[in-house]
């Protein structure tokens, strides 16, 4: 049904997140204010700002881990509302990567990584195996599927989780402050696979402080503070030239420690 | 490496080390950790020991004195009372040991069915106390508060008087054709006894294994294909099918005993006592609160990140609590309910406040009897200390097949 409706609208075609005055109360508190942004696909976005800006709450409200109040979000031309078929729906095309990585501490490496495609996918165990190791090449960790997540350090249980979403092949990928939780050495082996992802390209919301990467990486920069968008601007104008003196302020803290 | 196992021929030898050590430098053995290790652990036991002994020696003389009988020859002898109900045959011409053998059966009976239907409760309850749904969520937690915080003994003979306020048989409450809720107890209508209803048993037995083996294929199949087999209705089919089967090989035989009113009470049929009923509800709604609370903690012991990163794949609601919060929630719960149902069974002594004939109100007549105190009450407390360790050993068993491999 909602695919239908999406097929009526052709301007979707081209943007694959469509984000329209999106409000968002936490009873009193305002995290998020009249928020407008249009991803097209393919394009990779990094989010910045300073802690509290509402950046995580944003790219949360795209799968709906959050619900917004007030405006429209559209995800590959399925509006979100509060349809569980088009939340579903949603949630199948768009994988996420968590700042505590999130990993089933219950399951193999293995099966963190099959049991969406079998179970949302209805797609049969040794397909499933294939199709994670597969995954588990591109983030350079095969030696690890028969091992618990436990057994892992940071940086592979990350790379693992990030497996886990590409595992249900989503058009869209999520980060939320992917190396925050992060030793400063596995840093780099979680940013060189996002490196790779980006170059296959994928369409990325990526939530970071790493400016490097954005940097290499970003095709838009995104400056949030207080809920608001500040700066929507690409890379080479954003930390070369940046228009608001609220940006100005943040990256002068951000590059020169 | 594996530690060291303190074994007490270890510990001596560990002595021997420390006293040749001391005798060797100037510093005296009475410093030495292992040396005094040993010998508390010799001083407790001694006093245990001493303690134990004249704790009987004493109880033994003071009988002698007062001429009371001691041993367990009573076992033995004609009982001369009469039991309300039983599960095997008995009469007060039978002996002692045959009397207490009622009472254990009946208290096994009614934790059975109480540890059963608790868990079917608090499970419940304790779901429902986490649902989004402000109405059932509430309902559960006023269910839990109600009943945690009111004394088991009031629980148990709150129902009792329910039961006993019911209408008597004359104007029997009467919901279905052939059952009746009196003052004297739910009286149910029961079939004629015929030759094949051992056969439907086995049949519902071989069902119940059929019904298993459906399921594990259908998951099989599910691995291979991916597609689902619902397994619900097929595993009712093959576990209600097969006793039906056997009973029209059998000549579908439909004589039942049907409870009919004959002048002050109902003959035929058969009935649970309201002595059964109130003790069963009474512990049951009781553990069944402490369960809920126990399944609820479980299930918010998972951190939230893991039904977000669930929910963020896709997984349906449903799926999440079975696939990824129960597994992680079960070891959780499982160790505080082998503890709760230690205590249903227990708690099932009540019965002699309301006249049930468990194992303690069977004792406690032996005893008034006999006048055989220490004897009665050993009895008892053997049994109670046999049936909890059963239901300990087996749930440690069921913890440890549940409990998850993270490493």
């Amino acid at each position: 049904m909602t695919r239908q409706s999406a097929a009526r609208k052709p301007e979707t075609t081209e943007a694959v997140i469509r984000l329209s005055d999106v409000n968002k109360w936490y009873g009193e508190f305002q995290a998020l204010k009249d928020i407008n942004l249009t991803i097209k696909r393919g394009e990779r976005v990094v989010v910045c700002g300073p802690s509290g800006s509402g950046k995580s709450t944003m790219i949360r409200c795209i799968n709906r881990l959050e619900e917004h109040q007030r405006g429209t979000i559209v995800v590959d031309g399925i509006e979100l509302t509060d349809n569980l078929k088009n939340i579903e729906a949603i949630r199948s095309e768009v994988g996420m990567v968590f700042q505590s990585f999130n990993l089933f501490p219950h399951l193999r490496v293995i099966d963190n990584l099959t049991l969406a495609p079998m179970w949302v996918r209805k797609m049969p165990k040794k397909e499933a195996e294939t199709l994670a190791m597969e995954y588990l090449e591109r983030v350079r960790i095969p030696e690890q599927a028969y091992k618990f997540p436990g057994q892992l350090s940071g940086g592979q249980q990350q790379r693992v989780a990030i497996a886990r979403a590409l595992c249900m092949q989503p058009k869209i990928m999520l980060f939320d402050e992917p190396t925050s939780a992060l030793d400063p050495e596995m840093i780099k082996e979680v940013l060189d696979v996002m490196i790779e992802l980006a170059e296959s390209g994928m369409t990325m919301i990526v939530v970071t402080h790493e400016m490097g990467f954005a940097k290499t990486v970003a095709d838009t920069m995104v400056f949030m503070d207080a809920g608001e968008i500040v700066e929507v601007a690409p890379p080479s104008i954003f930390f070369e030239a940046p228009k608001s003196d609220r940006t100005k302020l943040f990256l002068s803290q951000i590059l020169t420690h | 490496m594996q530690p060291e196992r303190r074994t007490y021929a270890f510990a001596v030898t560990e002595c021997m080390a420390a006293l040749e050590a001391s005798r060797k430098s100037d510093t005296s053995i009475l410093n030495s950790l292992a040396f005094r290790g040993v010998v508390y652990q010799v001083l407790l036991a001694s006093g245990v020991i001493l303690l134990g002994w004249y704790l009987y020696h004493n109880a033994h003389l003071n009988l002698e004195r007062q001429g009371i009988a001691t041993g367990f020859d009573f076992i033995g002898e004609r009982a001369g009372f009469s039991i309300g109900e039983s599960l095997i045959p008995f009469d007060s011409a039978q002996s002692y040991g045959r009397a207490l053998l009622v009472g254990i059966l009946n208290t096994l009976y009614v934790a059975a069915f109480g540890v059963v239907l608790a868990t079917i409760l608090g499970v419940t309850m304790g779901i429902a106390r986490v649902s989004s749904n402000w109405l059932i969520s509430k309902l559960a937690s006023g269910y839990v508060e109600a009943c945690r915080n009111v004394p088991v003994v009031l629980h148990v003979i709150f129902w009792a008087s329910v039961i006993r306020a019911l209408p008597p048989p004359r104007e029997a409450l009467n919901p279905f054709d052939g059952v009746f809720i009196t003052n004297r107890g739910v009286i149910y209508p029961l079939p004629v006894e015929n030759a094949i209803y051992p056969w439907m048993g086995l049949a519902l037995l071989v069902g119940i294994a059929g019904a298993v083996l459906f399921a594990r294929w259908a998951g099989r199949r599910r691995e291979l294909t991916g597609r689902n087999v619902s397994t619900f209705w097929p595993g009712l089919g093959i576990i209600l099918g097969l006793p039906l089967l056997v009973w029209l090989a059998g000549g579908a035989p439909l004589e039942w005993s049907v409870p009919a009113l004959r002048g002050f009470n109902f003959q035929g049929g058969t009935s649970l006592t309201p002595e059964f009923v109130g003790l069963l509800v009474g512990i049951t709604v009781y553990t069944g609160a402490f369960i809920a609370e126990i399944v609820r903690a479980g299930i918010q012991s998972v951190p939230h990140g893991q039904v977000e990163a669930a929910r963020a794949v896709g997984l349906r609601p449903g799926l999440v609590m079975r696939l990824v919060i129960l597994p992680q929630a079960l070891r959780v719960i499982v160790p505080p309910t082998t503890s709760q149902y230690l205590s249903l069974t227990k708690n099932s002594s009540l019965g002699v406040l309301i006249g049930y004939p468990d194992l303690v109100n069977v004792g406690n007549t032996t005893l008034n009897q006999t006048g055989q105190a220490l004897e009665a009450i050993s009895i008892m407390m053997a049994v109670y200390l046999m049936i909890s360790l059963s239901i300990s050993i087996f749930m440690n068993f069921y913890n440890r097949l549940v409990a998850i491999r993270e490493r």
